[in-house]
């Protein structure tokens, strides 16, 4: 896995405040929080690091505010990022720092490098358009312009995410959760993108249409082989789509490891807590 | 007050029958120097970087913003005393607005007027690119109510500012793929949005996409002046101006088969629908171009008497 990663983070940290380093001494799981009473700053997210290969799927899993969502922002850039770096294979073999490139730059790794899926399908896609033309946004980002093709490559999306080929021409604001979150799959997945971030792809969801939508990305993720990172505060989505996880805590990475052994033999008393939430 | 300088404008304005009078006390083209000055630096602005919408502080002028208000000040920005104004309102000379502003040019210049584009070097015009073909001599100003091509489907201006900036046009496309697939065709008529020298997409407006063809590689500097919305823009002599459309989907202006003129019995021209105007209340069609159609109707009747009349 050493020299196979499609993408690497390492020590990662997002300030939000003073960006003065003396936030860290009284921050932390240790002392229960993210806030400094030093500067005032919030830590959300600090020396956080993992690598994904291709056809893996990591899990990040903590509860509300660990930072978790914030790690996520920052790798896609959504959000700044306090320290770190952040390499995909498919930049420059991996030799430059995601978080160098300018605004402009970050926004094209989003076409064709880089997909996020959104909790909030409204934030993936836009509602005043048809489905397909919400894929077709994706594919003419990345230089497609022949009509015919893009139908046809939209359709087979479609098909793939088993949204009904005859709401295809459909506003997505007419579409429920679940068909709405089927799309945004869609179009994350348009480019064949080597790595996809998912926050909390299924919450949201009512139980039922959840488990459809996590078996669909299950598939997607085993066909496709791409590299992906899965954020949840579920055990159950991280235990069904992953193989690894890290647990966060105050901003913080607490615990990593296989997701099964984490699951029956969780190590710091955070996990511990967690995974007895999880199965009480 | 002057009352003698308020006296000669208002007799300027009411006597409409007399040729016009330059020796008017208002400076020459009637935007004092600065003002001109400001706006031609717009102007250069906007031809170093075809397609480029150059905003520009946009000035009262004597008719309301969005009357022509942009091309107005455009006209007279860079009018000097050896040129020749033609005004054209949806191609016709004798348009109400036409005839104001070419009375204002005139009567602030004291240069002459021409309906023919052959006798004229500057021609500022609503809704067409006269039928003639233009050349070096020529300069097109056009005048434009939005000059934004992506206002249909982004309305934050940061946003739109940072789209054309990193040539993001992607929704662009995807407006075109939503017209295509709702109605069959594409059915953007004017301001058909074109990629100019491969960069900036601009809004055609508001000329038909009959006459987009000929903004491509042309022969005349175009200049765009949107005065409500106070930019200005250009299509350079010799620039690409490729018309967005999908490989598959090939561009095609309007036509109507076997249309013809009325009046000259063309059916070569850009022509237009008088509705309900015969006995059993269907319409005929003319040409949308007042003055070509009047030489081209003289040309056919006398046909020895060669292009001109």
């Amino acid at each position: 896995m050493n020299s196979e990663w499609a993408l690497k983070v390492s020590s990662l940290g997002k300030i939000h405040g003073v960006p003065d380093l003396r936030a860290l001494e009284d921050t932390g799981p240790d002392v229960g929080t993210a806030k400094s009473s030093l500067t005032g700053a919030i830590v959300a997210a600090w020396d956080v690091g993992f690598e994904v290969a291709p056809g893996e799927a990591l899990g990040v899993i903590g509860e509300s505010g660990s930072g978790k969502s914030t790690v996520m922002r920052c790798i896609a850039g959504d959000q700044s990022s306090t320290a770190g770096e952040v390499f995909l294979r498919s930049l420059d073999h991996g030799q430059t720092n995601v978080l160098d490139l300018d605004p402009s730059a970050r926004r094209r790794l989003r076409v064709a490098d880089l997909s996020v899926v959104y909790q909030d399908p409204a934030e993936g896609l836009r509602l005043n358009v048809t489905a397909g033309g919400n894929i077709a946004e994706a594919l003419t980002a990345a230089g497609w312009r022949h009509f015919g093709r893009i139908r046809d490559r939209a359709a087979e999306l479609l098909e793939r995410t088993e949204v009904p080929l005859s709401r295809m021409d459909d506003l997505v604001g007419t579409f429920s959760g679940g068909m709405r979150q089927r799309v945004q799959l869609a179009k994350a997945l348009a480019n064949e993108p080597p790595v996809v971030l998912l926050d909390e792809p299924t919450t949201g969801l009512d139980a039922s249409v959840a488990a459809g939508v996590l078996d669909l990305i299950r598939n997607l993720l085993e066909e496709t082989g791409v590299a992906a990172v899965v954020v949840s505060h579920d055990f159950a989505v991280i235990e069904m789509l992953t193989t690894r996880c890290v647990v966060m805590n105050h901003g913080r990475i607490v615990e990593a490891g296989l997701t099964d052994r984490l699951l029956e033999d969780p190590h710091h008393p955070y996990s511990q807590r967690l995974v007895g939430a999880a199965r009480a | 007050m002057n009352t003698s300088l308020l006296q000669q404008v208002l007799d300027r304005h009411t006597r409409i029958d007399e040729s016009p009078v330059a020796d008017l006390d208002v400076n020459f083209g009637l935007l004092d120097e600065y003002s001109k000055r400001e706006i031609r630096r717009a102007i250069l602005t906007a031809v170093a970087v075809p397609g480029y919408q150059v905003p520009f502080g946009s000035r009262e002028m004597p008719v309301a913003r969005g009357w022509g208000s942009g091309g107005l000040q455009i006209s007279l920005a860079v009018v000097g005393p050896d040129d020749v104004v033609k005004v054209i309102d949806q191609g016709d000379d004798e348009g109400v607005n036409a005839v104001n502003l070419r009375r204002l040019i005139v009567s602030s210049t004291g240069i002459p007027e021409s309906t023919t584009p052959e006798d004229s070097t500057l021609i500022q015009t609503r809704h067409r690119i006269p039928e003639d073909p233009l050349d070096e001599r020529h300069t097109l100003i056009l005048q434009v109510p939005v000059p934004e091509p992506l206002r249909g489907v982004e309305r934050d201006m940061r946003e739109l500012a940072r789209m054309h900036a990193e040539a993001d046009y992607a929704r662009m496309w995807v407006s075109l793929y939503e017209d295509k697939v709702r109605n069959g065709v594409i059915t953007r008529t004017t301001g058909y949005p074109c990629l100019v020298n491969g960069r900036y997409v601009i809004a055609t407006t508001p000329i038909p996409r009959w006459d987009v063809p000929r903004l491509h590689q042309s022969r005349f500097l175009s200049l765009f002046g949107a005065g409500r919305e106070k930019r200005i823009y250009a299509v350079p002599p010799h620039t690409d101006v490729e018309p967005l459309t999908f490989e598959d989907v090939p561009f095609e202006v309007e036509i109507t088969p076997g249309a013809e003129c009325r009046s000259c019995g063309s059916s070569e021209s850009f022509l237009v629908e008088v509705p309900g105007s015969t006995a059993d209340g269907g319409g005929h069609w003319v040409c949308s171009d007042s003055d070509w159609c009047r030489r081209n109707r003289e040309r056919r009747q006398h046909p020895s008497r060669g292009d001109r009349s």
